[in-house]
């Protein structure tokens, strides 16, 4: 696992050395406010709390997320470094996670980015410190989840675009799972329970207690376990 | 040092290279000829580890790549086909990638560096970043990645192809001075260069090896006759 932090730091130090980088970011920080304010109504609801700013996360992350992970694999095969990054000494598991960590943590900083909301609500109100911890811890580890998928399907192909489309669409098939029209749909033709299972493998329905200030074991376990399945098929796609 | 038994792989109903086998020991310089798709640069990605053999087997000192690639890894040196490398960083920032993901940290790793810009004269464009550079500078940036860790064996794939003729002559007088110390196995398709630095040509010819001898005996096949004429007797089941 010592080639995990070389690889990690050229990755991570990538995405700053091109455009794409900072593109996210502001477009991230941007939509991610303006959707708040203008479809949330953070301010009119005067409430000293980010749950409203929160709540579009799961779909803000449609975007944002298949746009920073699309080139972690296509990128390598089209330019055809993988070559070069194969043919060093390390091992495919290596490579998969320092990739990952590394755009896993660009995320991390895009989300904490966001730090002036909370700074707002602090200084307008008196929002509950707890609330707001778990909801960034909530709001990182689901960006986790979301890149595992897609540095999954940036492996299958060497097309930057097609990667992006399929991991928009395996997103918003893991996001929609969870959410409430669909679950009723669900369950007037089959039994609860059904439905039940089926909304546990959704990306909101183990985001939404983190908003609420919960921080559940099976909610961790849930987003750390979605990582490690999509990370092993990254490696058994790279390997094949 | 490289030793290469039976090597077979099979892309879909065509059998790319089939039962190749050769080795090359320290001081040689083993030149692979053969025709576009003959099976080189495949044979090339399995002694470096990249693609697993379907059949065969290609060990680097001893050691069998598909049993411990890393450990293969290691030993070797590796410029693939047109030298693929990230275009968004500089030279020194490429250099010290490759240096820290082959374990050299701190002065060490200064060191290799500037040893690997001095052998291949990147000196000028240190501070440039890959994707302004020429194809010749880019050649030289994959050379000084695969000399950084002064491994055993070098497998070169078209060293020169796209360079111009002083770029040529200064990358075979490079791989001439390292000779002594190395196993180097280069492919190419100019036939004046095997003359030029080969002491052993390798020709391969729908996957298989057809000829395996010194430029000399090579050139004794046929008195008189030119290079190119031997080449295209041998490899006539390619056209």
């Amino acid at each position: 696992m010592s080639q995990v932090a070389p690889l990690f730091k050229r990755e991570f130090y990538g995405y700053f050395r091109s455009p794409v980088a900072y593109v996210v970011l502001v477009v991230f920080l941007i939509a991610s406010v303006g959707v708040a304010f203008f479809l949330g109504a953070f301010f009119d609801a005067g409430l000293a709390s980010l749950e409203r700013y929160f709540f579009y996360f799961p779909f803000l992350y449609l975007f944002l997320i298949p746009a920073t992970g699309m080139r972690l694999w296509s990128e390598e095969r089209r330019a055809g470094t993988v070559e070069l990054l194969f043919t060093l000494p390390v091992t495919t598991l290596e490579a998969v996670l320092g990739k990952f960590l590394a755009g896993w943590a660009f995320l991390a900083v895009a989300v904490l980015l966001s730090f002036p909301m909370a700074i707002t609500i602090g200084y307008l109100g008196r929002p509950d410190w707890g609330v707001v911890f778990s909801s960034y811890l909530g709001a990182i580890l689901m960006a986790g989840g979301y890149l595992s998928v897609c540095s999954l399907t940036s492996a299958l192909t060497k097309n930057q675009v097609i990667s992006f489309v399929i991991s928009f669409l395996l997103c918003l098939v893991i996001l929609l799972l969870g959410w409430s029209v669909f679950s009723h749909a669900l369950n007037d033709a089959f039994p609860t329970w059904l439905s039940d299972v089926v909304a546990n493998f959704s990306f909101k329905t183990h985001f939404d207690p983190f908003l609420k200030g919960i921080i559940d074991l099976k909610d961790v376990v849930f987003f750390l376990s979605l990582m490690g399945f999509t990370l092993f098929l990254n490696v058994v796609a790279l390997e094949r | 040092m490289i030793e290469v038994k039976g090597l077979v792989k099979t892309y879909g109903p065509k059998r790319a290279v089939d039962g190749v086998s050769f080795t090359v020991r320290k001081g040689d310089i083993l030149g692979f000829l053969g025709p576009n798709g003959a099976g080189k640069s495949t044979t090339m990605k399995m002694i470096t580890g990249f693609l697993r053999p379907d059949g065969g087997t290609a060990r680097v000192d001893g050691i069998d790549v598909a049993a411990d690639p890393v450990a293969v890894k290691k030993k070797l040196g590796y410029l693939p086909e047109n030298a693929p490398v990230y275009p968004e960083m500089t030279v020194q920032e490429f250099l010290e990638f490759i240096a820290d993901v082959r374990g050299y940290r701190g002065t060490a790793a200064a060191e290799r560096i500037d040893r690997a810009v001095t052998m291949t004269h990147l000196e000028k464009v240190r501070r440039q970043t890959l994707e302004t550079l020429s194809k010749g500078y880019k050649q030289r940036v994959g050379f000084a990645q695969a000399l950084l860790h002064d491994p055993a064996g070098l497998v070169l794939d078209e060293p020169t192809d796209g360079l111009d003729p002083n770029q040529k002559n200064e990358v075979r007088a490079l791989i001439t001075r390292m000779a002594p110390e190395k196993a180097i196995i280069l492919s190419t398709h100019i036939l004046e260069e095997v003359e030029a630095i080969c002491n052993r040509v390798i020709i391969i010819s729908q996957g298989k090896v057809v000829a395996d001898e010194t430029p000399a005996q090579l050139q004794a096949r046929k008195p008189g006759a030119r290079l190119d004429e031997i080449f295209r007797t041998l490899t006539q089941s390619d056209l």
